[in-house]
């Protein structure tokens, strides 16, 4: 116990301890000239008279991280769960929006790089578009995906989930083209011994040699689909999910909501991380130890 | 019966300076119960001639025999084992799982399957590490998992290219007993290749020596080594003196230049 507080937790402790450090003497340095100039001028002056006004502020530039927190507390805990001003559904709608997003990048990313890793034709025509579809700023054709999908008909999750794919797809083609290509040239001679068909040398050699690229693909997408659903709930028509809390907060100078949101959505990254990593631990346990 | 015949192999390889002859016009026929060992240093084409017979490599010229059929038919009717000179395990699946693959691409039911992998196993000592993973095992076993593979159909005809060249002298004399007890007890036939004039010798009947550039037969040496053999073998003057006639053998073709 002592040798792991010594070996992991100490250092990412000190670490954060002195961030916080830090984040507090930023707050000060930030919001005092505007908490100054609020100050009643009949009332008490001096240094702690500042760094109270500072505590108190209403909309301060940089909150502090305890403003933060009691920020999200309160949105959490003195909301009905159906509130829209409860973080905890506006994180659910993003959650199944890069969930979503994911599947629909992990399906198609892998479609592909089955088809570029079997096919010549995809392999020489496909890729340099693979590569060229990421050069593009999401941030850009975000609002105009969701325009077009919206007037084919497609509106709420659908288009939003569509830009995460957009997104998510791409870690998920370059891996698993890499992985699907993996297998040694004995183990594929092996396979042409027993006269196996390319199905077979599929799911029984190129698939499972590839699980090793798809887990580190993974956590790269799941990243990206987090960023992905932010800001596909950026453009105007998007009113739930955590990019809206965002936009509202900054519409509105409420800088404890959009710090709020930031929170929540990298606890949602982490979160999506921790269920690769208990997938991959799963996988790794029924081959013995090894992935 | 001969299982294999040929005659007048070619295969050459495209290189970028000037093609590389492979083989040239070898002959080889191997008769059902043999046991054909190919030697030769680096580069004379012994293991390209295997690839031929397990069509794995193209011939360029040539008639190639493998069953009565041509290579490529034996191959789809998987006429032959075959063990590389690397064990070529699956990491993920554990040896009893290795053993069983060509079984599930034979579509053998489940119970016949395990079965079939238990019997392999026990044949090359392996019972107890069935659960173990490639991984975790020597690369002396590992290259016994890989035999017993290569056994789990019950082919007539196995194929081995230097299964035993990365491994030390007392795992591999282990492994040639194993081998030699295979092939007595199985009656199969057997094209080894190999570097080692001790095992060329105490494993086969016929020992084929090949020379490089261009890779191609020099001498068939028959062994009348009595069929049955055990490691002092190697000691008997009966032994040096077919040791001493490859080794004088592969002196003609230059092999030692």
């Amino acid at each position: 116990m002592t040798d792991f507080f010594r070996a992991r937790a100490l250092p990412v402790l000190s670490v954060t301890l002195v961030l916080l450090a830090a984040w507090y003497v930023a707050a000060y340095c930030l919001n005092a000239p505007q908490a100054e100039a609020l100050m009643d001028p009949d009332g008490p002056q001096g240094f702690w008279a500042v760094v109270q006004a500072v505590w108190s502020m209403d909309r301060p530039v940089l909150p502090t991280p305890d403003e933060i927190a009691g920020n999200l507390f309160d949105s959490i805990f003195n909301n009905p769960i159906t509130s829209p001003r409860n973080f905890l559904l506006q994180t659910f709608y993003t959650a199944q929006t890069a969930i979503a997003g994911l599947a629909l990048g992990g399906v198609f990313g892998t479609a592909l790089a089955i088809g570029i890793v079997h096919s010549r034709v995809l392999d020489r025509s496909v890729m340099p578009w693979v590569i060229g579809s990421q050069t593009i700023p999401i941030l850009a054709i975000a609002p105009m995906v969701m325009v077009a999908l919206g007037n084919i008909g497609f509106t709420g999750l659908a288009p939003k989930a569509a830009i995460v794919g957009y997104l998510s797809f791409f870690p998920i083609t370059v891996g698993m083209v890499k992985g699907l290509r993996s297998p040694e040239p004995m183990q594929l001679d092996l396979m042409r011994t027993y006269n196996a068909s390319g199905a077979e040398i599929f799911t029984k050699l190129r698939w499972p040699v590839s699980m090793s690229f798809l887990f580190p693909a993974l956590k790269v997408a799941v990243a990206l689909s987090v960023t992905g659903a932010i800001v596909a709930e950026l453009p105007t028509g998007a009113t739930v999910g955590l990019g809206a809390r965002l936009l509202a907060g900054s519409y509105y100078g409420q800088t404890c909501m959009m710090w709020g949101a930031l929170v929540l959505a990298s606890v949602l990254a982490l979160t999506l991380i921790g269920a690769v990593r208990v997938a991959e631990f799963w996988l790794r346990q029924a081959r013995g130890g090894r992935l | 019966m001969n299982v294999i015949e040929a005659e007048k192999l070619n295969i050459v390889f495209a290189a970028a300076d000037r093609p590389v002859v492979a083989l040239q016009d070898v002959d080889l026929t191997v008769a059902a119960g043999d046991f054909v060992s190919l030697i030769g240093p680096s580069g004379c084409g012994k293991t390209t001639l295997l690839r031929a017979i397990a069509d794995l490599t193209a011939l360029t010229s040539g008639t190639l025999r493998v069953n009565g059929m041509s290579a490529d038919e034996a191959r789809r009717n998987r006429a032959y084992g075959y063990v590389f000179q690397a064990p070529a395990l699956f990491p993920w699946r554990n040896v009893k799982r290795n053993v069983m693959l060509p079984l599930e691409l034979l579509k053998m039911d489940v119970s016949a399957r395990e079965q079939r992998a238990a019997e392999n196993l026990e044949l090359l000592g392996l019972s107890e590490f069935g659960r173990k993973f490639p991984w975790q095992l020597s690369g002396g076993m590992q290259q016994r998992v890989s035999i017993a593979r290569a056994l789990s159909f019950k082919p007539s005809l196995l194929l081995m290219d230097e299964p035993f060249g990365a491994l030390d002298e007392i795992t591999r004399d282990n492994l040639n007993l194993h081998v030699h007890e295979l092939w007595r007890r199985t009656g199969m036939t057997c094209v080894f290749v190999t570097h080692s004039i001790p095992e060329a010798v105490f494993l086969s009947t016929r020992i084929v020596v090949m020379s490089p550039r261009p890779g191609r037969v020099l001498k068939v040496i028959e062994s009348g080594l009595p069929a049955s053999r055990a490691l002092e073998l190697r000691e008997t003057p009966e032994f040096i003196a077919i040791a001493h006639e490859v080794r004088e053998a592969l002196r003609e073709g230059h092999s030692y230049d």
